[in-house]
């Protein structure tokens, strides 16, 4: 039982990432109806300038971790933004009139394009920081097991949940997720009430990075090693994730991400971890064949 | 809902129009003018060109020749969403709601380019219009009727306060009953709050009679214009339009 609860713990943990980059995904999705296979990329460089950060701000003598962490995940999610919108400048609106598989394949362009580009200015050796976050909280002592959740463990799930929300809110209730929800359902109709799409798209770009950016500050303190590869493993997932909690859905991509992290966590933990991708792809494939649309993927009927 | 009228200045200018979708040319220069609070009704057959011409106006597709005016200012190569700023809302053919949204958050997109001041004093105005509308304000808009779809796509453009109001096919596939009060309040808006209106219908008829004056439209060129009334009584309208009439 002990044991039960403390892969629960890792699997949230590991659950909210993938959330978080999943949001990117199916935002995306729901916009201009495209997989941005560039969005693991994207993390994956928030990830390395949130190290480059954190070194940064430890020889300029930044110290106090409340505060640095704080600095790393504002300047990164700037960073990390400008990442996103320029790619969508570059790779996808020009080709916006296209026909429908020229951005996808210009996204896996973009995608090799970026982890070649850090490769080169990092090199290709992973690189480690030390840990910034230590420390935690035991809550079951038993006398084979002790269950602890970490202090970084909770600041994930927080952070996590904080941003969802404030993202719900934005995305339901403020003009500018009306904006983005209208260019979903019809673009030119849009237009039509003043919308300037392109701008709509962008930001909803930007947003994903955004929060793409957030993930990678946490994966750098919760796992401590990256290279350029880490984009593409994660993105996978994230992808997956939005996929099987039902693309074009926020609470959707939420889930997904959860499901993947504890299915993932559990499998590792009970079976063997070699198969661990296995079973989460497996689940996938399970689930789209009983419900196409995902979990929480609504189904196109309209009345008309 | 401000702007007094001052006719018979011209309002909105069409001028030489050319438009193409790829290599058809759906209008072939076309020339019309709208004044100040007027009601001009265009009326053709199906593929006349008169939903591109209101899509044309709006800039999409844009004009590959001629000149667009509106206000004296040439909005010809003007991206659609800067043109509806400038003062012109369409309630497009096919209604276009937002079928997801709820009636209300349909009312706030018309809304979105204009000053929020303005809001509440719209959505009043509106609701006056259409009551149904605020029965429905929490309803998806996609489970509306017919009917109230198109009032909700009316009243969502009248949100964003328009001086010039294009209407496409308001009258498609509604009841009779529907249609004559979708109609009246066509009048309404256009005597009470001023707005000029340029109205694309196949039911001649109902539009020839509201309307100021009306231009025919065959096959992507104007073939006769004049006052509504005037129209009703040529021959060949009432020949190719309102055959058997009513």
């Amino acid at each position: 039982m002990e044991y039960f609860i403390q892969q629960l713990i890792n699997g949230v943990t590991l659950g909210s990432i993938y959330g978080l980059i999943a949001i990117g995904y199916t935002m995306v999705y729901g916009i201009i109806g495209m997989i941005n296979f560039a969005h693991g990329d994207v993390f994956m460089i928030g990830a390395f300038i949130s190290l480059i950060m954190f070194l940064v701000l430890g020889l300029i003598g930044i110290t106090w971790i409340p505060f640095a962490i704080l600095l790393v995940l504002i300047v990164t999610m700037i960073l990390t933004s400008v990442y996103g919108w320029t790619v969508e400048r570059l790779a996808y609106r020009p080709l916006r009139k296209s026909f429908r598989l020229a951005p996808l394949i210009s996204a896996i362009g973009m995608s090799i394009f970026l982890q070649n580009y850090v490769q080169l200015l990092q090199g290709a050796r992973v690189k480690p920081i030390q840990p910034i976050v230590e420390g935690g909280i035991t809550l079951i002592q038993s006398d084979t097991f002790v269950v602890t959740i970490s202090y970084l463990q909770i600041i994930i799930v927080l952070a996590t949940f904080l941003l969802m929300s404030i993202f719900a809110y934005i995305i339901s209730s403020t003009s500018l997720g009306r904006s983005q929800r209208a260019c979903e359902q019809d673009q030119l109709m849009a237009s039509l009430l003043g919308i300037n799409v392109d701008r709509t798209i962008s930001l909803t770009f930007v947003m994903g990075a955004a929060l793409a950016a957030v993930a990678s500050v946490l994966f750098v303190l919760y796992y401590g090693v990256i290279d350029f590869y880490i984009g593409f493993h994660a993105g996978i997932k994230a992808f997956t994730a939005a996929v099987l909690g039902g693309i074009g859905s926020l609470p959707g991509a939420m889930l997904g991400g959860l499901l993947i992290g504890l299915i993932e966590t559990f499998w590792s933990a009970y079976f063997s971890i070699e198969y661990k991708d296995v079973a989460a792809f497996s689940i996938l494939v399970l689930v789209l064949i009983f419900r196409p649309t995902g979990l929480l993927g609504k189904p196109e009927i309209e009345k008309v | 809902m401000s702007n007094m009228p001052n006719p018979p200045a011209t309002m909105l200018s069409i001028s030489g129009v050319h438009t193409y979708y790829g290599n058809i040319e759906a209008l072939k220069g076309i020339d019309v003018e709208v004044n100040h609070g007027e009601i001009v009704t265009l009326i053709g057959a199906n593929g006349a060109g008169k939903t591109t011409l209101l899509m044309t106006v709006c800039g999409t597709p844009q004009a590959a020749r001629g000149h667009i005016t509106f206000e004296g200012k040439d909005i010809t190569r003007m991206p659609t969403h800067e043109i509806v700023t400038k003062g012109i809302a369409q309630s497009p053919e096919g209604r276009r709601i937002f079928p997801g949204m709820t009636v209300f958050e349909n009312i706030q997109m018309g809304a979105m380019s204009c000053d929020p001041e303005y809001f509440d004093q719209d959505y009043a105005r509106v609701t006056e219009l259409f009551p149904i509308l605020k029965e429905r304000q929490n309803q998806r808009a996609g489970t509306l009727s017919g009917g109230e779809q198109q009032m909700l796509a009316i009243g969502r453009a009248m949100m964003s306060r328009p001086r010039l109001l294009l209407l496409d096919e308001p009258s498609l596939g509604l009841a009779p009953l529907i249609v004559k009060q979708i109609f009246e309040v066509i009048a309404e808006i256009n005597q009470t709050d001023h707005v000029t209106v340029m109205l694309v219908e196949q039911n001649a008829y109902h539009a020839l009679k509201l309307a100021h004056r009306g231009y025919v439209l065959v096959n992507g060129k104007i073939a006769m214009s004049g006052p509504g009334n005037e129209l009703l009584e040529r021959p060949e309208i009432r020949a190719a339009y309102l055959e058997g009439g009513r």
